[in-house]
């Protein structure tokens, strides 16, 4: 039989089509199918939905709806329905938040690599849209990925300092973050249910009829077991080489490139973590000196004292066990602070009975929260302090010498440093 | 020609959803909107159109030249590449001089710590590899001559 022009033609056609990601034989990976793709799904699904609830409640923990200094949304509008009184019990709480937060957001890139991976050949779907919900479901995808990869990568950025991102990070993480768990959330609706027959049908692996296996499978490298573990592995190996920097001592040196893991700053009673070293602050060494630093303490009525650190040491000293624990998601184990309970400086300025919220100002030159409020419950508690001491010695200049605040359950950076003047009364 | 609605509890699921969207997207998008825009935008058609073929096209090449032993320098190698795409502002030293700065710690041992898990990776594989053709070369029976 003679092959004729149109013959050809056809032949190159399919060869070309075959060469194009829009035809179904340009994925060739023996991997991709249903099951894949739904236990993918289905861990992603709760690791995504604890670390959505990790970040609101990390964000609650602000107190952003007390004051204007606290809040770096204040167009949240609903989005803030949730907020509640940020509690002090249990003093770890923040760092347990945070530190699964930011942990575990690390130890699921993989899953979240290798599930885009998994379903990557219907990004080039012919025809692009079969209905008018197939249309919106797949804008719908688009808010998912890029939301998923917008708050990965601002998260990864900011906890290594790197402020490449277009604006402040809070607002781009929290409201990035609603934008992508609308889209997460209607996905997951629409997909929960198959991810879950998938899995109950096929116990095992295998192969089965689905737009996501391939036509024309390659020669298979390694088993769809093999392959998750693979994926597992990577995790694994973000997770141990990260989480130490939620502990101290050997466990930290653990955490081989996390920002703060390995050695500690310096030895002896300050040698643990510090978020913003005095130099980066902009704090002068002259303001801090014992003849030149004075803490202006305004109360009820604009009663005002002023207390230099000798007359701060003769108020009742009092300490606690309180770990520093950043947004960043590393943290300290508990630190021995000793110095006046807020309640107790309250008291001072006419709140004798009924400790109110506070305004904190440092003599921090810069940065977003050089002031900060906090609120009653938190001045309140016996544990709160005004610390002058940490683990038996004066503070060190990046602790925040000559007083810091100190607050259980506090977000890090609401435990202001180079406290310059406290005004209690309601915000 | 009429246009197909599809399934309409998937409809109504959809709009709420974008409703939802639009109204945490003003907010995201009060700033410097097209910066913010193109890092969303960006971020999904970087990883869908460069970064995953990109890798597919190494693991392809890979398995060319490595044939049936791939495993054991596909598993190191993307351990050690997911290790340098998730803390490359660190690895790479962009970020030493704030580093430093901020957080009173040595900005330096990220490349060299680095190197070294790197190194580990591909050392275990390795070891992985010569123990288990030893094994197979031990159960193999004698070649009759």
């Amino acid at each position: 039989m003679v092959r004729g022009p149109v013959d050809g033609v056809a032949r190159a056609y399919r060869r070309d089509m075959a060469r194009s990601p829009f035809a179904p034989s340009f994925w060739r990976s023996p991997l991709r199918g249903p099951w894949l793709t739904s236990v993918l799904g289905i861990v992603l699904l709760g690791g995504i939905t604890l670390l959505f609830v990790t970040g609101l409640l990390s964000y609650a923990a602000y107190n952003p709806d007390l004051a204007p200094v606290n809040d770096k949304t204040p167009d949240k509008g609903v989005l803030g329905f949730y907020l509640f009184s940020w509690p002090t019990d249990p003093h770890w709480l923040y760092r347990l938040d945070q530190g699964v937060h930011v942990t575990l957001g690390i130890t699921l890139i993989p899953v979240l690599l290798a599930k885009l991976w998994s379903v990557v050949p219907k990004l080039f779907t012919l025809p692009p849209a079969r209905s008018l919900a197939h249309a919106l479901e797949r804008i719908s995808l688009l808010l998912l990925v890029g939301g998923a990869l917008f708050e990965f990568v601002t998260g990864v950025l900011n906890v290594q300092l790197d402020y490449l991102f277009p604006g402040s990070f809070y607002p781009l993480h929290f409201y990035g973050a609603w934008v992508f768990f609308t889209a997460f959330v209607a996905h997951a609706v629409l997909k929960t249910p198959l991810a879950l027959r998938n899995l109950r049908r096929l116990r095992e692996p295998r192969e089965e009829q689905s737009e996501l296996v391939s036509p024309d499978p390659a020669e298979p490298t390694v088993s769809r077991r093999g392959a998750l573990w693979f994926v597992g592995g990577g995790s694994l190996l973000l997770f141990l080489t990260t989480a130490g920097q939620s502990f101290d001592g050997f466990l930290r040196r653990t955490a081989l490139l996390a920002p703060h893991g390995g050695a500690e700053p310096g030895s002896g009673p300050g040698g643990f973590q510090i978020n913003k070293t005095a130099a980066y602050a902009g704090i002068d060494p002259a303001e801090t000196g014992e003849e030149a630093w004075r803490l202006v303490v305004t109360g009820r009525d604009g009663r005002t004292v002023r207390l230099g650190r000798a007359e701060l040491l003769r108020l009742p000293l009092h300490s606690s066990a309180l770990p520093i624990a950043c947004v960043e998601g590393w943290s300290t184990s508990d630190q021995w602070w000793r110095g006046v309970r807020l309640r107790d400086l309250a008291a001072l300025v006419g709140y004798e009975d009924d400790p109110p919220d506070v305004f904190v100002e440092s003599l921090q030159r810069h940065g977003a929260f050089r002031r900060a409020a906090l609120r009653s419950n938190q001045v309140a508690d016996p544990r709160s302090l005004l610390a002058l001491f940490v683990n038996g010695e004066d503070l060190t200049p990046d602790h925040g010498h000559p007083a810091r605040i100190i607050v259980p359950a506090a977000p890090g950076v609401l435990n202001t440093k180079w406290v310059a003047r406290l005004t209690f009364g309601d915000l | 020609m009429r246009i197909p609605l599809g399934s309409p509890l998937q409809l109504l699921l959809l709009v709420c959803s974008f409703a939802l969207a639009g109204y945490a997207g003003v907010r995201l998008l009060a700033g410097d909107w097209f910066g913010v825009a193109l890092w969303f935008v960006g971020a999904a058609v970087l990883h869908d159109l460069v970064l995953l073929p990109l890798y597919a096209a190494a693991d392809r090449a890979l398995v060319k030249t490595a044939g049936r032993h791939v495993l054991y320098v596909r598993v190191p190698a993307a351990f050690s590449l997911l290790l340098l795409l998730v803390w490359f502002p660190l690895i790479s030293g962009q970020v030493a001089d704030r580093y430093a700065r901020a957080t009173g710690l040595s900005p330096d041992g990220f490349l060299a710590r680095w190197l070294l898990v790197t190194a580990v990776l591909f050392g275990g594989s390795a070891v992985v590899f010569v123990v288990r053709r030893r094994r197979a070369t031990k159960q193999r029976p004698p070649a009759v001559h």
